[in-house]
Protein backbone atom coordinates (compact mmCIF):
# COMPACT_ATOMS: atom_id res chain seq x y z
CA UNK A 1 0.00 0.00 0.00
CA UNK A 2 1.17 3.47 -0.69
CA UNK A 3 1.88 5.48 2.24
CA UNK A 4 0.44 9.17 2.32
CA UNK A 5 4.24 10.49 1.71
CA UNK A 6 4.50 9.27 -1.33
CA UNK A 7 1.36 10.69 -2.32
CA UNK A 8 2.57 14.13 -2.12
CA UNK A 9 4.11 14.62 -5.09
CA UNK A 10 1.95 13.66 -8.05
CA UNK A 11 1.97 13.88 -11.65
CA UNK A 12 0.05 17.18 -11.36
CA UNK A 13 2.36 18.51 -8.44
CA UNK A 14 4.87 20.22 -11.00
CA UNK A 15 8.17 21.47 -10.04
CA UNK A 16 9.55 20.48 -6.32
CA UNK A 17 10.12 23.49 -5.11
CA UNK A 18 7.56 25.93 -6.16
CA UNK A 19 8.50 30.02 -5.46
CA UNK A 20 4.99 29.87 -2.69
CA UNK A 21 7.71 27.42 -0.84
CA UNK A 22 9.61 30.67 0.13
CA UNK A 23 6.44 31.85 1.75
CA UNK A 24 5.50 29.31 3.59
CA UNK A 25 2.80 29.20 0.99
CA UNK A 26 1.41 31.98 1.64
CA UNK A 27 0.27 34.39 -1.70
CA UNK A 28 -1.01 37.56 0.15
CA UNK A 29 0.58 40.05 3.02
CA UNK A 30 -0.95 40.55 6.10
CA UNK A 31 -2.23 44.02 6.27
CA UNK A 32 0.95 46.01 5.13
CA UNK A 33 -0.62 47.52 1.67
CA UNK A 34 2.98 47.24 -0.52
CA UNK A 35 3.18 49.15 -3.70
CA UNK A 36 5.76 48.91 -6.54
CA UNK A 37 7.09 52.30 -5.43
CA UNK A 38 6.25 52.28 -1.84
CA UNK A 39 9.94 52.74 -0.37
CA UNK A 40 11.06 50.82 2.12
CA UNK A 41 13.96 51.21 4.72
CA UNK A 42 15.35 49.19 7.91
CA UNK A 43 14.46 50.10 10.70
CA UNK A 44 17.82 48.38 12.70
CA UNK A 45 15.83 46.75 15.37
CA UNK A 46 17.17 43.86 16.18
CA UNK A 47 16.72 40.30 14.53
CA UNK A 48 14.95 37.73 16.52
CA UNK A 49 15.14 33.86 16.81
CA UNK A 50 11.62 33.41 16.81
CA UNK A 51 11.11 35.85 13.52
CA UNK A 52 12.70 32.36 12.07
CA UNK A 53 13.51 34.60 8.74
CA UNK A 54 14.12 32.91 5.44
CA UNK A 55 18.13 33.52 3.46
CA UNK A 56 15.79 35.35 1.43
CA UNK A 57 14.73 37.74 3.74
CA UNK A 58 18.06 38.33 5.12
CA UNK A 59 19.10 39.68 1.89
CA UNK A 60 16.16 41.89 1.52
CA UNK A 61 16.43 43.17 4.92
CA UNK A 62 20.55 43.79 4.11
CA UNK A 63 19.00 45.46 0.52
CA UNK A 64 16.97 48.10 2.70
CA UNK A 65 19.63 49.76 4.70
CA UNK A 66 19.11 52.30 2.39
CA UNK A 67 15.80 53.77 1.57
CA UNK A 68 14.43 51.29 -1.84
CA UNK A 69 11.57 51.03 -3.80
CA UNK A 70 10.28 47.48 -4.09
CA UNK A 71 10.31 47.39 -7.61
CA UNK A 72 14.09 47.55 -7.19
CA UNK A 73 13.82 44.84 -4.40
CA UNK A 74 12.00 42.19 -7.12
CA UNK A 75 14.38 43.21 -9.76
CA UNK A 76 17.25 42.73 -7.91
CA UNK A 77 16.87 39.76 -5.93
CA UNK A 78 14.59 38.04 -9.09
CA UNK A 79 12.06 36.48 -7.56
CA UNK A 80 8.30 36.96 -8.87
CA UNK A 81 6.73 40.25 -7.39
CA UNK A 82 4.23 38.46 -5.02
CA UNK A 83 6.74 36.47 -3.48
CA UNK A 84 8.69 39.79 -2.45
CA UNK A 85 5.11 41.63 -1.20
CA UNK A 86 5.50 38.20 1.02
CA UNK A 87 8.62 38.27 2.59
CA UNK A 88 8.61 42.19 3.20
CA UNK A 89 5.31 42.05 4.41
CA UNK A 90 6.83 39.77 7.45
CA UNK A 91 9.61 42.57 7.77
CA UNK A 92 6.92 44.92 7.95
CA UNK A 93 4.81 43.10 10.89
CA UNK A 94 7.94 42.15 12.80
CA UNK A 95 8.65 45.82 12.62
CA UNK A 96 12.66 45.02 10.74
CA UNK A 97 11.42 47.30 7.59
CA UNK A 98 9.42 50.40 7.39
CA UNK A 99 7.58 52.16 4.78
CA UNK A 100 9.30 56.16 3.76
CA UNK A 101 5.92 58.28 3.77
CA UNK A 102 5.72 59.60 1.13
CA UNK A 103 2.23 61.43 1.05
CA UNK A 104 2.22 62.19 -2.68
CA UNK A 105 -2.12 62.49 -3.38
CA UNK A 106 -4.41 64.92 -2.64
CA UNK A 107 -7.89 64.24 -0.96
CA UNK A 108 -9.44 63.73 -4.90
CA UNK A 109 -6.92 60.41 -5.46
CA UNK A 110 -4.46 62.87 -7.88
CA UNK A 111 -1.20 63.83 -7.44
CA UNK A 112 0.12 67.19 -6.38
CA UNK A 113 0.45 69.18 -8.72
CA UNK A 114 3.96 70.61 -7.49
CA UNK A 115 5.03 67.54 -7.13
CA UNK A 116 4.05 66.62 -11.02
CA UNK A 117 5.86 70.12 -11.63
CA UNK A 118 9.25 69.19 -10.43
CA UNK A 119 8.75 65.34 -12.44
CA UNK A 120 8.08 67.96 -15.03
CA UNK A 121 11.24 69.93 -15.35
CA UNK A 122 13.16 66.65 -14.27
CA UNK A 123 12.29 65.41 -17.98
CA UNK A 124 13.05 68.74 -19.15
CA UNK A 125 16.60 68.44 -18.49
CA UNK A 126 16.86 64.57 -19.84
CA UNK B 1 29.71 67.83 7.28
CA UNK B 2 25.67 66.85 6.18
CA UNK B 3 26.77 69.14 3.29
CA UNK B 4 29.55 66.29 1.44
CA UNK B 5 29.15 64.13 -1.26
CA UNK B 6 29.38 61.55 1.17
CA UNK B 7 26.02 61.92 2.75
CA UNK B 8 24.37 58.99 2.86
CA UNK B 9 21.08 60.15 1.88
CA UNK B 10 22.16 62.77 -1.00
CA UNK B 11 20.80 60.05 -3.85
CA UNK B 12 18.00 58.14 -1.41
CA UNK B 13 14.44 57.96 -3.15
CA UNK B 14 12.52 60.26 -1.35
CA UNK B 15 9.16 60.12 -3.64
CA UNK B 16 8.76 57.69 -6.33
CA UNK B 17 6.12 58.05 -9.33
CA UNK B 18 4.70 55.69 -11.66
CA UNK B 19 3.51 55.59 -14.88
CA UNK B 20 2.35 52.58 -16.70
CA UNK B 21 3.38 51.92 -20.71
CA UNK B 22 0.77 50.13 -22.39
CA UNK B 23 -0.36 49.02 -25.93
CA UNK B 24 -0.07 45.77 -27.84
CA UNK B 25 1.96 43.06 -27.90
CA UNK B 26 5.46 44.16 -29.96
CA UNK B 27 4.85 47.47 -30.59
CA UNK B 28 7.47 49.04 -28.71
CA UNK B 29 6.72 49.52 -25.08
CA UNK B 30 10.57 48.00 -23.97
CA UNK B 31 12.05 50.17 -26.55
CA UNK B 32 10.46 53.15 -25.27
CA UNK B 33 11.43 52.93 -21.82
CA UNK B 34 14.88 51.83 -22.81
CA UNK B 35 14.56 54.46 -24.85
CA UNK B 36 15.20 57.17 -21.77
CA UNK B 37 16.39 54.96 -18.72
CA UNK B 38 18.53 51.56 -18.13
CA UNK B 39 15.90 48.79 -18.49
CA UNK B 40 15.30 46.30 -15.18
CA UNK B 41 13.44 42.98 -15.41
CA UNK B 42 10.77 42.32 -12.96
CA UNK B 43 8.92 38.37 -12.47
CA UNK B 44 5.81 38.34 -11.67
CA UNK B 45 4.27 35.11 -10.65
CA UNK B 46 0.55 35.52 -11.61
CA UNK B 47 -2.21 33.24 -9.74
CA UNK B 48 -4.36 32.21 -12.43
CA UNK B 49 -7.35 31.68 -10.17
CA UNK B 50 -7.93 34.98 -9.14
CA UNK B 51 -8.76 35.69 -13.00
CA UNK B 52 -12.31 34.48 -12.01
CA UNK B 53 -15.15 34.45 -14.30
CA UNK B 54 -15.15 36.99 -17.63
CA UNK B 55 -11.92 36.03 -18.98
CA UNK B 56 -12.35 33.29 -21.55
CA UNK B 57 -8.99 33.45 -22.84
CA UNK B 58 -7.51 30.87 -20.29
CA UNK B 59 -9.43 27.57 -21.93
CA UNK B 60 -7.32 24.70 -22.04
CA UNK B 61 -4.67 26.07 -19.13
CA UNK B 62 -7.05 25.82 -16.22
CA UNK B 63 -4.90 22.98 -14.18
CA UNK B 64 -1.86 25.63 -14.40
CA UNK B 65 -2.79 27.74 -10.99
CA UNK B 66 0.12 30.18 -11.75
CA UNK B 67 2.01 31.57 -14.62
CA UNK B 68 4.92 33.36 -15.14
CA UNK B 69 4.94 36.81 -16.76
CA UNK B 70 7.77 38.63 -17.28
CA UNK B 71 7.36 42.45 -16.97
CA UNK B 72 9.77 45.55 -17.62
CA UNK B 73 10.78 48.93 -16.17
CA UNK B 74 13.05 51.48 -16.09
CA UNK B 75 13.90 54.56 -13.42
CA UNK B 76 14.53 58.04 -13.76
CA UNK B 77 16.34 59.96 -10.86
CA UNK B 78 15.86 63.58 -10.63
CA UNK B 79 16.73 65.72 -8.05
CA UNK B 80 15.96 65.72 -3.86
CA UNK B 81 15.34 62.40 -4.19
CA UNK B 82 12.52 61.93 -6.75
CA UNK B 83 12.39 59.05 -9.04
CA UNK B 84 9.71 58.34 -11.96
CA UNK B 85 9.18 54.50 -12.61
CA UNK B 86 7.73 53.40 -15.99
CA UNK B 87 6.16 50.06 -16.23
CA UNK B 88 5.27 48.27 -19.24
CA UNK B 89 2.63 46.39 -18.81
CA UNK B 90 2.11 42.52 -20.10
CA UNK B 91 0.71 43.07 -23.49
CA UNK B 92 -1.22 40.41 -23.80
CA UNK B 93 -5.26 40.66 -23.13
CA UNK B 94 -5.27 37.33 -20.77
CA UNK B 95 -2.93 39.00 -18.34
CA UNK B 96 -4.98 42.55 -18.02
CA UNK B 97 -6.20 41.62 -14.59
CA UNK B 98 -2.19 42.52 -13.22
CA UNK B 99 -2.63 46.05 -14.46
CA UNK B 100 -5.04 46.86 -11.94
CA UNK B 101 -2.55 46.54 -9.18
CA UNK B 102 0.22 47.83 -11.30
CA UNK B 103 -2.09 51.08 -11.55
CA UNK B 104 -3.10 51.74 -8.77
CA UNK B 105 -1.79 54.83 -8.03
CA UNK B 106 -0.17 55.81 -11.02
CA UNK B 107 0.33 59.45 -11.97
CA UNK B 108 -0.65 58.78 -15.97
CA UNK B 109 -0.17 55.84 -18.69
CA UNK B 110 1.01 56.20 -21.83
CA UNK B 111 -1.20 53.71 -24.49
CA UNK B 112 1.37 53.40 -27.63
CA UNK B 113 -0.14 52.77 -30.88
CA UNK B 114 1.13 51.10 -33.66
CA UNK B 115 -1.15 52.76 -36.76
CA UNK B 116 -1.36 49.41 -38.66
CA UNK B 117 -3.57 47.77 -35.88
CA UNK B 118 -4.66 50.64 -34.12
CA UNK B 119 -7.30 48.15 -32.77
CA UNK B 120 -4.71 46.42 -30.53
CA UNK B 121 -4.73 49.49 -28.18
CA UNK B 122 -8.31 49.64 -27.73
CA UNK B 123 -8.71 47.65 -24.51
CA UNK B 124 -5.97 49.92 -23.14
CA UNK B 125 -7.64 53.03 -23.66
CA UNK B 126 -10.73 51.42 -22.08
CA UNK B 127 -9.10 50.48 -19.35
CA UNK B 128 -7.27 54.17 -18.19
CA UNK B 129 -10.27 55.66 -19.28
CA UNK B 130 -12.91 53.49 -17.03
CA UNK B 131 -10.32 54.35 -14.13
CA UNK B 132 -9.70 57.77 -14.68
CA UNK B 133 -6.09 57.27 -15.04
CA UNK B 134 -4.83 60.59 -17.37
CA UNK B 135 -3.30 59.39 -20.58
CA UNK B 136 -1.44 60.24 -23.53
CA UNK B 137 -1.37 58.32 -27.15
CA UNK B 138 1.83 57.92 -28.74
CA UNK B 139 1.69 56.50 -32.32
CA UNK B 140 4.80 54.99 -33.22
CA UNK B 141 5.87 55.67 -36.43
CA UNK B 142 7.83 52.55 -37.66
CA UNK B 143 9.70 52.73 -40.83
CA UNK B 144 7.73 52.11 -44.04
CA UNK B 145 4.26 52.63 -42.13
CA UNK B 146 2.32 55.40 -43.78
CA UNK B 147 2.25 58.70 -41.97
CA UNK B 148 -1.17 59.98 -39.96
CA UNK B 149 -1.45 63.02 -38.66
CA UNK B 150 -2.42 63.16 -34.94
CA UNK B 151 -5.95 64.48 -35.77
CA UNK B 152 -6.48 61.46 -37.85
CA UNK B 153 -5.07 58.57 -35.21
CA UNK B 154 -7.36 60.84 -32.86
CA UNK B 155 -10.48 60.21 -34.44
CA UNK B 156 -9.64 56.66 -35.76
CA UNK B 157 -9.46 56.25 -32.14
CA UNK B 158 -12.42 57.58 -30.91
CA UNK B 159 -10.70 59.18 -27.99
CA UNK B 160 -11.94 62.13 -25.65
CA UNK B 161 -10.47 65.24 -27.63
CA UNK B 162 -8.49 66.91 -24.24
CA UNK B 163 -6.50 63.19 -25.10
CA UNK B 164 -3.25 64.01 -26.39
CA UNK B 165 -1.65 62.33 -29.46
CA UNK B 166 1.38 61.86 -29.95
CA UNK B 167 3.61 61.05 -33.02
CA UNK B 168 6.62 59.95 -31.60
CA UNK B 169 10.26 57.40 -32.74
CA UNK B 170 10.65 54.99 -29.53
CA UNK B 171 13.75 54.41 -30.29
CA UNK B 172 14.96 58.56 -29.61
CA UNK B 173 15.35 59.61 -26.71
CA UNK B 174 13.87 63.03 -27.64
CA UNK B 175 10.81 62.03 -29.24
CA UNK B 176 10.22 60.01 -25.69
CA UNK B 177 11.13 62.61 -23.58
CA UNK B 178 8.27 64.22 -25.04
CA UNK B 179 5.74 61.78 -24.96
CA UNK B 180 6.14 61.63 -21.36
CA UNK B 181 6.15 65.81 -21.31
CA UNK B 182 2.59 65.71 -22.65
CA UNK B 183 1.72 63.20 -19.98
CA UNK B 184 2.55 64.73 -16.86
CA UNK B 185 1.36 68.28 -18.47
CA UNK B 186 -1.94 66.40 -18.61
CA UNK B 187 -1.75 64.87 -15.01
CA UNK B 188 -0.95 68.61 -13.92
CA UNK B 189 -4.16 70.06 -15.75
CA UNK B 190 -6.43 67.02 -14.12
CA UNK B 191 -5.06 67.29 -10.56
CA UNK B 192 -5.90 70.97 -10.93
CA UNK B 193 -9.63 70.26 -11.96
CA UNK B 194 -10.11 66.74 -11.10
CA UNK B 195 -13.16 66.39 -8.65
CA UNK B 196 -12.89 63.53 -6.22
CA UNK B 197 -13.29 60.26 -7.64
CA UNK B 198 -13.91 56.84 -6.23
CA UNK B 199 -10.65 55.13 -5.25
CA UNK B 200 -9.01 53.14 -7.57
CA UNK B 201 -10.24 49.48 -7.99
CA UNK B 202 -8.41 47.29 -6.16
CA UNK B 203 -10.37 43.93 -6.59
CA UNK B 204 -7.56 41.60 -4.84
CA UNK B 205 -8.05 43.04 -1.60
Amino acid sequence: MEGPKERWVGRDAGPLVRPYTITKGRTRTSGVRLDLVTILVATWNPVRDHMRLTSEQHRLLAMCRKPITIADLASEIDLPLKVVHVLLGDLVEHGLLQEVPQQQQTPTGRHDARLLMRVLNGLREL
Amino acid sequence: MAYENSDPGADDPRVALKILVAGGFGVGKTTLVGAVSEIRPLRTEEDLTDVGAGVDDLTGVERKTTTTVAMDFGRLTFADGLRLYLFGTPGQERFWFMWDEIAYGAVGAVVLADTRRLEDCFGAIDFFEHRRIPFVVAANCFDGARRYSAEEIQDALEVDPHVPVVLCDVRRRDSVKEVLIALIELAIEDSVTATPAPLPAHPHR
